[in-house]
């Protein structure tokens, strides 16, 4: 307390304040230079460290989406190539919407990825079992029911638990991904197929029955989108009414809120807790569906991919809104598969995918600090000087 | 330490010159001078929202001023932490306690001292005493904080601030959780203080202690400074006139109960929380219909459960609830029941909680759906009807005058009083025949608090029980008609609004049943 002339006038440098509003498009326009602060840096690591021209990388990353002889070829021709990446994005997208009304409701399902790999399970199940005894047709509505059961019993569980114990449900999905994985990799090991080869190569290869088949031309039976794409979307609008217009969106709103004011609106908050999260799980098991019936055709350990946990990404930046999902899967999904060229075009390590994809991610993460907080530098203010 | 401090004669202890602050796009503080004298005790008078606190938080190193300069013993600083603030010793009694309750009180005073390695509590315990009887105040140096009532916690800070040697002192709504005693031991010892040469701020409300404590007021309204009087130069109505920008009526209007009807009999409740303390021990009671039953206590005494359990939020331990219908006379027991049980029984109980934002209404949510909060389930339709909700929110909002962008704003962006109109808006639109409020015009300004009151005697008149906890006594005596005291949980007493007085009512907070046993034990504190 001696030094009490020492307080000078000295003036802070970094003003860190809350942004109370502001506008939507300004929010935007911070995110989209968030990318490109994310490719201007993944720019430089790639010409850092292993020499190749940023621009030609990122050109091959819009061959990796749409066909290396995507150029030259007619609109519809370079459509086809990019049917895969069609598919997947719908793939995550239809994950990102099934965790919606679990977020909304500030239930935090972490547990996508096991709630897909259960569901994989149980379609691969039916596919393995039934392929030779029903029609293709009725076997996949078989898989799509095993996959949503198994999906939900995995989301009901940990909503359970939650509900009468009051257990931690982050921790509880999250330890459920890990018994999902190694369920599978039981079931790998026993149908395993051919035998010693601790993997389940592609199931019913020849007549092709529970695969989800081509319908337009361009299609193969390894790109069939649309079927997938119509169905997702279908979805997709569903819970954009269900969220938003129906009485147990509104139910899964306020409790998400408060649960103090749910009970205190006379709403059961064990019940939608129940509810919303058995939906959720059930429409990621569903996805794990599509991959087998849409996508693998098999199962293996990487069916998920960390589709459940890039959808919570998907899901957090389009704010729970269905609709704006769409552009967000579109994207990382278009980003991965630009990375993934990047590494097999230029012979870079396949790690080096993750590690552009890691730097997009946290740029564009790090743009929501940007949006809610306005940060500004003050080096010659003068203030408090007479 | 003392030797350091050189009185530059004649300049103000603080000068406060065009400070201007924002937040967002909120201007907290527009060009605000502010001058505090050596010895005097000034009250810094204004609604809530008029930036009174986040002034003084400039002062105590919370906020950094946008602009403008501070001056203290007339030269210019910089405060940009508590610790700048300490060392220009100036200290800040925040509203709420900045304690830790797992220490005792020596411990929590020399916190974030860092003056030696070891704690030498034995002298800290010394200057403690010492600091005690120079002013009066009473500390018990090993006392862990948890086992304070409020009031020692309150007593804890201010001989905090003066350990570390403080000469200007800033106290935030000291008297929100204080009863009248309690009050008048705490301007004791600010009178003290002054007597000691020390500059004292007490931001606050209520008119009628800055009647009686302060030296000077300056007034601040929406951010604005509006001048500053001399307290003996002018009274409560002319205060409010400059608090709120126009002349405002303080007058309650309390019409006479008309032919009150029994409506609610609560009888020996007891109800104990989630974490096994008992709450409300043996309450009995009962509301009329055509009444305003006033329920007063210090903060926590089970006003809060006592309300949730009515409303069938609490699990009631023992005890019984019964609900009279209006016309037949007809007895319900509502014991054990949900608000949807509630409601189903055809039961029009509406209830302002407490908590607005976190258990009346939904933040994220605008007026309109808000207003279905309690309706939504209404028809046969998976989706829900809007179009009534949004019609009830327009007359809200012209009703009560609610000042809101529209009504598809997020009741959070409003502020307090509008959030209020809201919640009590949409809760007496559905004609309830049993009200229960909880502290409705908490942090609203003067004129949104009349509009509260109004709008209570309203219901009152046309038949409904009326259950008003409130905070303020002056209100409640004004207000009620009769008044129920809680004191930890527990009935003191039921007193006739209209001939009891502040001090039997305070008493009773304090001291259960202080009626019938023996009065006070509480010694006051002479200068």
């Amino acid at each position: 307390m001696s030094n009490i002339r020492k307080s000078l006038v000295r003036e802070p440098i970094i003003h860190i304040s809350r942004r109370t509003d502001i506008p939507r498009w300004h929010g935007w326009l911070i995110r989209c230079g968030g990318v490109l602060a994310g490719l201007l840096l993944s720019g430089l690591i790639i010409f850092l460290f292993f020499k190749v021209n940023p621009i030609s990388a990122y050109g091959s990353m819009i061959n990796g989406v749409f066909g290396e002889k995507w150029a030259g070829k007619t609109f519809y021709d370079g459509f086809a190539y990019s049917f895969a990446w069609i598919r997947d994005t719908m793939i995550l997208l239809l994950i990102a919407v099934g965790l919606a009304p679990a977020f909304k409701m500030r239930f935090w399902n972490i547990g996508a990825e096991g709630q897909i790999l259960v569901g994989a399970i149980a379609a691969a199940a039916c596919m393995i079992f039934l392929g030779a005894r029903v029609p293709s047709g009725l076997l996949l509505v078989i898989m799509a029911v095993a996959a949503v059961a198994a999906g939900a019993v995995w989301g009901l569980l940990p909503a359970l638990a939650k509900s009468f114990w009051k257990t931690n449900e982050t921790l509880f999905t999250l330890m459920m991904n890990y018994i999902a994985l190694l369920l599978m990799e039981f079931f790998v090991a026993k149908w395993e197929d051919p035998p010693g080869s601790n993997s389940i190569s592609i199931i019913n290869r020849v007549d092709k029955t529970g695969w989800i088949p081509p319908v337009i031309e361009g299609e193969t039976f390894g790109t069939s989108f649309l079927v997938i794409t119509v169905l997702v979307l279908i979805f997709t609008t569903l819970m954009y009414v269900y969220l938003k217009h129906s009485k147990q969106g509104y139910e899964i709103a306020v409790v998400g809120e408060s649960e103090n004011t749910a009970r205190y609106s006379g709403i059961s908050v064990k019940k939608v807790v129940v509810r919303s999260m058995t939906l959720s799980s059930a429409i990621c098991g569903l996805a794990g569906f599509f991959i087998v019936a849409g996508r693998d055709h098999t199962i293996s350990d990487t069916t998920a991919g960390g589709r459940g946990f890039t959808a919570i990404i998907v899901a957090w930046l389009a704010k729970f809104n269905p609709f704006v999902m769409i552009l967000i899967a579109a994207f990382l999904t278009f980003m991965d598969y630009g990375a993934k060229n990047i590494a097999t075009r230029f012979n870079v390590p396949n790690d080096f995918s993750q590690i552009i994809t890691g730097i997009l991610l946290f740029c564009i993460l790090g743009c929501e600090f940007f949006i809610n907080y306005s940060v500004k530098l003050d080096f010659g203010r003068k203030g408090g000087k007479e | 330490m003392e030797s350091t401090i050189q009185f530059n004669s004649g300049a103000p202890a603080v000068q406060m010159i065009d400070i201007t602050k924002t937040f967002g796009t909120v201007v907290a503080n527009n060009k605000v001078s502010l001058e505090i004298r050596r010895g005097e005790i000034l009250s810094l008078l204004g609604e809530n929202g008029s930036g009174k606190t986040t002034l003084m938080n400039m002062l105590s190193g919370i906020y950094y001023p946008d602009s403008g300069t501070i001056m203290v013993d007339g030269r210019p600083v910089s405060i940009r932490s508590p610790k700048d603030a300490f060392d220009l010793r100036i200290g800040m009694i925040h509203q709420h306690f900045k304690l830790v309750d797992v220490l005792t009180a020596a411990e929590n005073i020399i916190l974030g001292l860092n003056e030696k390695f070891v704690l030498d509590l034995k002298n800290v315990r010394k200057t403690v005493e010492e600091i005690c009887g120079r002013y009066g105040f009473t500390v018990d140096p090993n006392k862990k904080v948890y086992n304070m009532s409020v009031s020692e916690k309150q007593t804890l800070e201010i001989v905090k601030v003066l350990y570390r040697g403080a000469d200007i002192l800033i106290l935030d709504e000291p008297t929100a959780v204080l009863t009248p005693q309690e009050t008048q031991k705490l301007f004791a010892v600010m009178r003290n203080m002054k007597e000691d040469g020390k500059s004292i701020v007490i931001i606050t409300h209520k008119l009628h202690e800055v009647m009686e404590i302060s030296d000077r007021v300056a007034v601040l309204r929406k951010g604005e400074y509006i001048g500053d009087i001399a307290t003996k130069d002018t009274d409560p109505q002319q205060l409010t006139d400059m608090m709120v920008g126009r002349a405002v009526s303080l007058n309650i209007d309390r019409p006479d109960p008309v032919n009150p009807v029994r409506r609610l009999t609560v009888t020996g409740l007891t109800v104990i929380d989630d974490d096994g303390v008992k709450k409300l021990h043996n309450v009995s009671f009962a509301a009329m219909g055509g009444e305003i039953l006033g329920v007063a206590g210090i903060s926590g005494s089970g006003q809060k459960e006592l309300l949730e359990a009515i409303a069938g939020l609490r699990i009631i331990e023992s005890g019984d609830i019964t609900y009279y219908e209006p016309h037949t006379g007809k007895a319900v027991s509502l014991l054990g029941m949900n608000p949807r049980d509630i409601k189903r029984l055809g039961v029009r109980l509406a209830f302002v909680p407490e908590d607005r934002l976190g258990m009346g209404l939904v933040g994220s949510m605008d007026l309109a759906d808000n207003m279905m909060l309690k309706s939504y389930k209404k028809g046969r339709l998976p989706l829900t009807e809007r179009k009534s909700p949004k019609q009830l929110a327009e007359k809200v909002v012209q009703d009560l005058e609610v000042v809101t962008p529209s009504i598809s704003t997020p009741v959070r962006k409003l502020s307090g009083g509008n959030v209020q109109k809201v919640l009590v808006g949409r809760e007496v639109e559905g004609d309830p025949t049993l009200l229960l409020s909880a502290y409705a015009v908490r942090g609203l300004d003067i004129n949104t608090s009349y509009t509260i009151y109004r709008l209570m005697t309203e219901q009152k008149q046309r038949g409904a029980a009326v259950v008003y906890v409130g905070e303020d006594l002056d209100v409640l005596l004004e207000l009620a008609d009769r008044i129920l005291v809680l004191c930890s949980g527990q009935v003191s007493g039921i007193v006739d609004a209209r001939t009891t007085t502040k001090e039997e009512v305070g008493l009773l907070m304090t001291h259960l049943g202080a009626m019938q046993t023996e009065p006070a034990d509480d010694k006051e504190v002479e200068a």
